[in-house]
Parts: C-alpha cells; sequence; structure tokens
C-alpha cells in the first residue's frame, strides 16, 4: 500500500514538473477549460437551445467530435498492435505512450457525450442495477459498455506497466500480455459500434451503409497515428525520452496506407450514390455540391479532400515521408482532413436532409464552440499531464525507494482511482 | 402562422449576420436563464422538481404503489405550477383494444385546424423561442405538367422535397412538397395536403434504439415515453424515418391559462427540458372511450381511428374498403397510421 501512495504522489510529482513552457501552456489550457465550465453550465440551466440544434438537425458538433475522438482512441492500437504481433522492439518501450494518448482520448469522448446528452442529470439511468441498459438492443447502450471498458483497460494496462517499471519489479505476463491482447480487440471494437451506432439507422439514408464501420476504422487509423507521430516527436524534442525513427517511419507506413485506402472508400461512396442519384443520395449531394443555396458545406469538404488527397501523394514519396521536419506537417493535414470529414463531412449531410426530405442549415452557437473547445483543451491537458508523469517514470527520474518516507498525505483523490 | 419558429429560423438560409444576431439573443438569453437560477422563486413549470420526483424509477417498473405516489406528486406540482387542478391519469391499455389511424388524403384540405388542436390539447411548448407541433402537413404539388419550368431545371428555386423530380434531364414535371406554407385560402387548387405524425409504429425503430428504455410500445399499440426517463440522447429523433419526435431544446413554454389540466402520465402532461415528446393518439383521451383531438376537429372528416381489432370500428373499415398505403413500408417498421384515397 505504501508503495502504491508513493507511486501516486511520484507520479503526480512527475506530472507536473516542467519549465515555464510548460506552465505556460497548461495555463493556456486552463483558459478554454473555464470557458468550458461556463459554457457546460449556461447550457445545463437553460437547456440544449443554448446550441445551434434544433428538431431538423439534432445531432451536431458534439456527436461529430465524438465520432472523431473515438477514432483516434482506438488508434492507439495501432502503437500497440506492432509492438506486441511483430515484437517490433522500438514500439514496445512507447506502447505506454499510445495507452495515455487512448486514455485521454476516451475522456474527451465521455465529455462530448455528456455535452451532447440533454439531460446529463440522468445519466445514471444508464447504469444496470440502478437503471435500466437496453442491452442488447440499443446500439447506444453497446458503445457505453465498450468505451468504458476501453477506458478501463487502458488505465489498467499502462498504469499497471508503469507502476512496475516504477518499483522495478518484473512484469507478470499472465496478468498483463492478456489485457493488452483484449485493448488490441476492443480498440477495433469502440469503433466499429460507434460506426453501427450510426449506420443502422435507415431513416438515415447517407450513414446508411454496410462500408461505414470499415471505414471508420481506416479513417481512425490514419489519424490516430498521425496525432501519435506529432506526439512522439514532441516527446522526443522536449525530453529526453528517446523514440527511434524505425518507429516513427513505421508509423508513417500505417498513415500512408489507411489513408489511400480511406479515399478508396470515399470514392466508392461517391460513385455508389451519384451514379444512379435517388434521393438518398441528398445528403452527399448537399455536402459535396450544397443544395439551392445551401451550401455551408461545401468548402469543408474539397478542403478536406483536397488535405487528404495532397498528404497522401506526399506521403507516398519515400524521401517525404521519411524526413520528420515535413512529416508533421503531412501528419496535421492528415488530422485535420479526416476531422473535417468525421465532423462537418459525415455527422451532418447525415441528418440534413430530413426524413421528411427538408434542407436546413446548421452553425455551432458560440456556447458550443466554447464547449468543443474547452473539451479539447481539457484533453490536451490531461495528456500532457498523463504524458509528463508516463515520461518520468519510463526515464527512471522518480523511482521506488525502499528507505525515503513520502508523505502520503498529499495523495491525490482523482488518480487513487487508477489502481 | 403556422410555421416552427425555430425551426423557421434554420430553414432560412443562414446568412453570417444572421448567425451573428442569433448567437447573440442565445448569449443574452443565456444571462437571463442565470439570472432566473439565481432568483429564490421558480418562474418555469419544471423548475421545483423534487428530489424524490428526481430519483424515481422508470414508471414501467414501478409498483402500483410507486405509481399513485409519482402520480400524486406531479398532481401536487402541477396543481400549484398552473394555478389549477390539474389531473395527472395512469390508466393503462384496454384489452383487446389495439389503435389504429387512418386519415384520407383526397378529403384533407391542408387547413391545419388538427395542428392547432393538438397542440392545446397535448400542452406542447409555444412562443417564439420554441414552437412544438406534433403534426406536420406536407403541401405536395399536383403533378401538372408545365412548358415554363421545363428549362428551369425542373426545381422551383424555393427548396423543399423533392418528391418527384428527376436526375439529369429536367422533364418539366415540378413535384415539390414542404411543410412552410401560407395560402391565404385552402386548399389550394394546385396543391393536395399530407399530414404526418408518430405512426405508432408495431416495430418502432425508436424504441430500439433508445438506451434506457424510456420509450416503449403498449399493449394497445400505442408508442409512449416516460418523460421522467428521458435522458436526452436524441437516438430515437435520429431513428424515426417519419421525423414525428420533438426535443425539448429548451424549458417548454406553457402558459397557464392554456394549460390543459385534464393529463395522463405517459401522454400530455407537461413536459421538461430536455427530453423527447411526440404524439400519443391522445393517450388521455383514447384510453378513456374518446377520439382524439385531430379527429375530433378535422372539418372534412379526413381523419379515422378506432380499433384495429374490431372489425366494426372505423378504422377497420377503411382498410377493409378503400385504397390504402402506408408510408416507408419499405422500412418494415409496420406503422398503423394509413393513408387512403376515396
Amino acid at each position: 500500500m505504501k508503495r502504491f501512495s508513493s507511486f501516486v504522489f511520484d507520479f503526480i510529482r512527475a506530472a507536473f514538473s516542467g519549465g515555464p513552457l510548460f506552465w505556460a501552456w497548461l495555463l493556456f489550457l486552463s483558459f478554454f477549460i473555464a470557458a468550458y465550465g461556463y459554457g457546460q453550465y449556461v447550457q445545463l440551466v437553460n437547456g440544449m437551445i443554448v446550441t445551434g440544434l434544433n428538431d431538423q438537425i439534432s445531432w451536431g458538433f458534439y456527436l461529430a467530435n465524438f465520432v472523431f475522438m473515438v477514432g483516434v482512441a482506438a488508434a492507439a492500437v495501432t502503437v500497440v498492435f506492432p509492438a506486441y504481433i511483430y515484437k517490433h522492439h522500438d514500439m514496445h518501450k512507447i506502447v505506454v505512450l499510445g495507452e495515455m494518448v487512448a486514455i485521454a482520448a476516451v475522456i474527451m469522448c465521455l465529455l462530448f457525450v455528456v455535452a451532447h446528452m440533454g439531460r446529463p442529470d440522468r445519466a445514471w439511468h444508464l447504469v444496470p442495477g440502478i437503471g435500466i441498459l437496453n442491452w442488447p438492443n440499443s446500439m447506444l447502450a453497446w458503445d457505453v459498455i465498450v468505451l468504458n471498458g476501453y477506458l478501463l483497460l487502458n488505465i489498467l494496462g499502462g498504469f499497471y506497466f508503469l507502476y512496475k517499471k516504477y518499483t522495478g519489479e518484473p512484469i507478470n505476463k499472465w496478468f498483463y500480455l492478456p489485457i493488452v491482447y483484449i485493448a488490441i480487440v476492443w480498440a477495433v471494437s469502440i469503433h466499429t459500434v460507434t460506426a453501427v451506432l450510426i449506420n443502422t439507422m435507415p431513416a438515415r439514408p447517407m450513414w446508411f451503409h454496410s462500408i461505414m464501420p470499415i471505414k471508420f476504422i481506416i479513417t481512425a487509423f490514419a489519424a490516430g497515428p498521425s496525432l501519435i507521430i506529432i506526439v512522439f516527436l514532441l516527446v522526443r524534442r522536449f525530453t529526453p525520452f528517446k523514440i527511434a525513427d524505425n518507429a516513427i517511419h513505421l508509423l508513417s507506413q500505417i498513415v500512408t496506407w489507411c489513408l489511400g485506402i480511406a479515399l478508396f472508400f470515399m470514392l466508392s461512396e461517391v460513385v455508389t450514390e451519384l451514379y444512379p442519384s435517388t434521393e438518398h443520395a441528398g445528403g452527399l449531394k448537399y455536402l459535396m455540391f450544397g443544395h439551392h443555396g445551401l451550401n455551408a458545406l461545401v468548402p469543408f469538404y474539397w478542403t478536406s479532400l483536397g488535405l487528404m488527397v495532397g498528404a497522401f501523394i506526399l506521403l507516398l514519396i519515400p524521401r517525404v515521408r521519411k524526413n520528420l521536419k515535413i512529416l508533421p506537417f503531412l501528419c496535421i493535414a492528415v488530422f485535420l482532413g479526416i476531422w473535417i470529414e468525421k465532423g462537418m463531412g459525415l455527422m451532418l449531410p447525415g441528418v440534413i436532409p430530413t426524413p421528411v426530405g427538408e434542407y436546413a442549415e446548421y452553425t455551432p452557437s458560440n456556447i458550443e464552440y466554447m464547449i468543443v473547445a474547452g473539451i479539447w483543451a481539457f484533453g490536451f491537458f490531461a495528456l500532457t499531464i498523463l504524458i509528463k508523469g508516463a515520461t518520468g517514470i519510463m526515464l527512471e527520474k522518480v523511482k521506488y525507494q525502499e528507505t525515503t518516507e513520502q508523505p502520503s498525505t498529499s495523495k491525490h483523490p482523482g488518480t487513487a482511482a487508477t489502481a | 402562422m403556422e410555421k416552427n419558429s425555430r425551426e423557421n429560423n434554420t430553414a432560412d438560409i443562414a446568412s453570417r449576420r444572421d448567425f451573428l444576431r442569433k448567437a447573440g439573443t442565445y448569449t443574452a438569453a443565456s444571462l437571463t436563464g442565470t439570472a432566473m437560477l439565481l432568483s429564490p422563486k421558480p418562474s418555469k413549470a419544471t423548475a421545483n422538481v423534487s428530489w424524490a420526483e428526481h430519483f424515481q424509477k422508470h414508471y414501467r417498473l414501478m409498483t402500483e404503489e410507486e405509481k399513485a405516489e409519482a402520480i400524486e406528486r406531479l398532481e401536487k406540482r402541477y396543481s400549484e405550477e398552473f394555478g389549477k387542478k390539474v389531473s395527472v391519469d395512469g390508466s393503462t391499455a384496454i384489452d383487446g383494444v389495439l389503435f389504429g389511424y387512418a386519415l384520407n388524403i383526397q378529403k384533407c384540405i391542408g387547413c391545419r385546424r388538427c395542428v392547432k388542436a393538438c397542440v392545446a390539447e397535448n400542452n406542447q411548448s409555444r412562443g417564439k423561442e420554441q414552437e412544438i407541433e406534433w403534426i406536420r402537413v406536407l403541401r405536395l404539388e399536383k403533378g401538372n405538367f408545365s412548358e415554363e419550368d421545363r428549362d428551369k431545371g425542373g426545381y422551383p428555386d424555393d427548396y423543399g422535397i423533392q418528391v418527384g423530380g428527376n436526375a439529369y434531364k429536367p422533364a418539366g414535371v415540378v413535384l415539390e412538397g414542404q411543410h412552410y406554407y401560407e395560402p391565404d385560402k385552402v386548399p389550394e387548387k394546385d396543391a393536395f395536403y399530407l399530414p404526418m405524425q408518430c405512426m405508432q409504429c408495431e416495430k418502432p425503430p425508436c424504441v430500439k434504439v433508445c438506451p434506457v428504455r424510456t420509450t416503449y410500445r403498449d399493449p394497445d399499440g400505442i408508442v409512449v415515453i416516460d418523460y421522467n426517463w428521458c435522458i436526452g440522447c436524441r437516438m430515437c429523433i435520429g431513428a424515426c424515418p417519419y421525423w414525428a419526435r420533438r426535443f425539448n431544446w429548451g424549458e417548454p413554454d406553457l402558459p397557464k391559462e392554456d394549460m390543459n389540466p385534464v393529463t395522463h402520465y405517459l401522454g400530455n402532461r407537461p413536459r421538461m427540458k430536455g427530453v423527447v415528446e411526440k404524439c400519443t393518439f391522445c393517450i388521455q383521451r383514447t384510453r378513456k372511450g374518446r377520439w382524439t383531438a385531430c379527429v375530433e376537429v378535422c372539418p372534412v372528416g379526413a381523419r379515422k381511428m378506432g380499433n384495429l381489432l374490431d372489425p366494426d370500428s372505423d378504422v377497420r373499415k377503411v382498410l377493409a374498403t378503400k385504397k390504402v398505403f402506408r408510408l416507408r413500408a419499405d422500412l418494415n417498421t409496420y406503422p398503423k397510421f394509413f393513408y387512403f384515397m376515396d
């Protein structure tokens, strides 16, 4: 127990130690988090009327970001997978960073869902026992299970590894490896279930495609590793933590191939919809070309496509892909392109036109912008301190010493739950 | 004005300026809301929900005593809030009854009296901020061939529902429909009307997707919602192919004097913000053997309803003698809402 409390204390100490740049970054994020608190408060008091949503477009910015973040969380597997299946040595050490990305992303997902709910005060209705979880009928019930399960698996796997590293004990493979393998399969499941959640509604023909789950996974495996590459490059730059070039090259290859397949899927969808051009193509046509002057989404679609195609062509050139000065920019392009594709490009045209064929435009309100920006800031905040703490332990900056008497009074209630 | 003002706002071509103006209004509204929260006296209908109500079980899982308690609690709160004696009915489905509905599109004149009567009967939110209607009447153009439209790309400039139309070459026949129409007189010469509301499907997609089973099909075939159990995730709105469900985006605006005090727990009792609602075939009336408000008010007798299990009911007679169709039959939702022609 004493070991554990000292682990928690040292993790927090490592997480919150840094130079002026580090503190400035946290302060910068805190500003947005405070605005998020205010926005969420205003929305709770007044209801969802403070958003730009309405009966025509009842799913919007929050869920778009949710879907995207589920993808980022799932993509943590691309780091874990090569490490454990192919015994890729360079990846092995940095798996734990991927898990930290996943934890931060799932936390963001949950916050986006809370923001989307009309009655977050009744979230307990979802808890079996005190509430009712409509499982296995409701796809949302499946999503609740897989997301929370994924969060638990990553916390368990990530922090167990760090704890053992901290105390210097050997890892119990019979405990740790099953968690890792289950997490790999589980990561695929979170994005599959999220895709199935929206593609099982024939009332929304744009989503009603069997290509959706695989497209979700493949775009996630392009966007997620892009983010992870950026995180790794930052970790290399700002901490003495070693991440081999090889690991980054492997990730950028994953990005390239997944992006290519994603573009092929997009092409398949466009041809399937536009060739017969039935009523069901309304959403996609609205997205690509607008509808009688309602064309708010058109620039987003073509920007996203441009970013993805451009990045893909450049990534195909090995010299460019392996240039670590250019790579981060390509990663940002991929990340941004897919973020737009999942947000403006998927969520909104799915609900426009409405089932009775009405076209309406949607612009997020200021409150929505505040909340979304705030949740992103919260996610980056969590990611920063998680990675700080993890690298601190991995670099053996903090290590358990039998003799030192650590004051256990400063135990943090939030992180104590990570056992 | 039949338009839902909130819907109307977004249906307009939203210019940037328009958006900024709206955002300004929302911010102002938020500040008022904050002030309201701080003021000691609740001015909105659901501001003083008791702890007991907040932590009550799902209605369907309550024992008879718990149901009676919940109903008494609601009656007390509503009576206080609306300044009149409000009754909340908990009557259950009658054995041997399966409600069905039939609407004669040949007779419907598009007057929207049903819409108005529904709002008055079922205590929907009204006013500028948020106007909720459970019935929407679509105006469909008659399929006249127009030489003039031939070279206009086949579509009028206005947006709406494309019912007929064509893929590449305009043929000149324009069959557009929409639910925003303001004629001087109904029926209009060049239009016919198709009212839509909850179809009370036998296989309701909304029920299937609800993560907390707050919406369910009662034995008399009416799909109901426990407003106190709804978490506001709006999955049901996404799944409904008939656009029948409405969400209380803000606190419902229900004036005291207009509130209908005869309510049902699963029907027209006042709702709270953040929950979904829809047509319940006027459960508070039909379970007592009365017509729905829309059937009662229809001036041309286009609306018929009754017990599908009773061969002598109006709806069964329609099914037996008229040409009947259902909307989106391809989706296998099996609506109990039929359209027919003479």
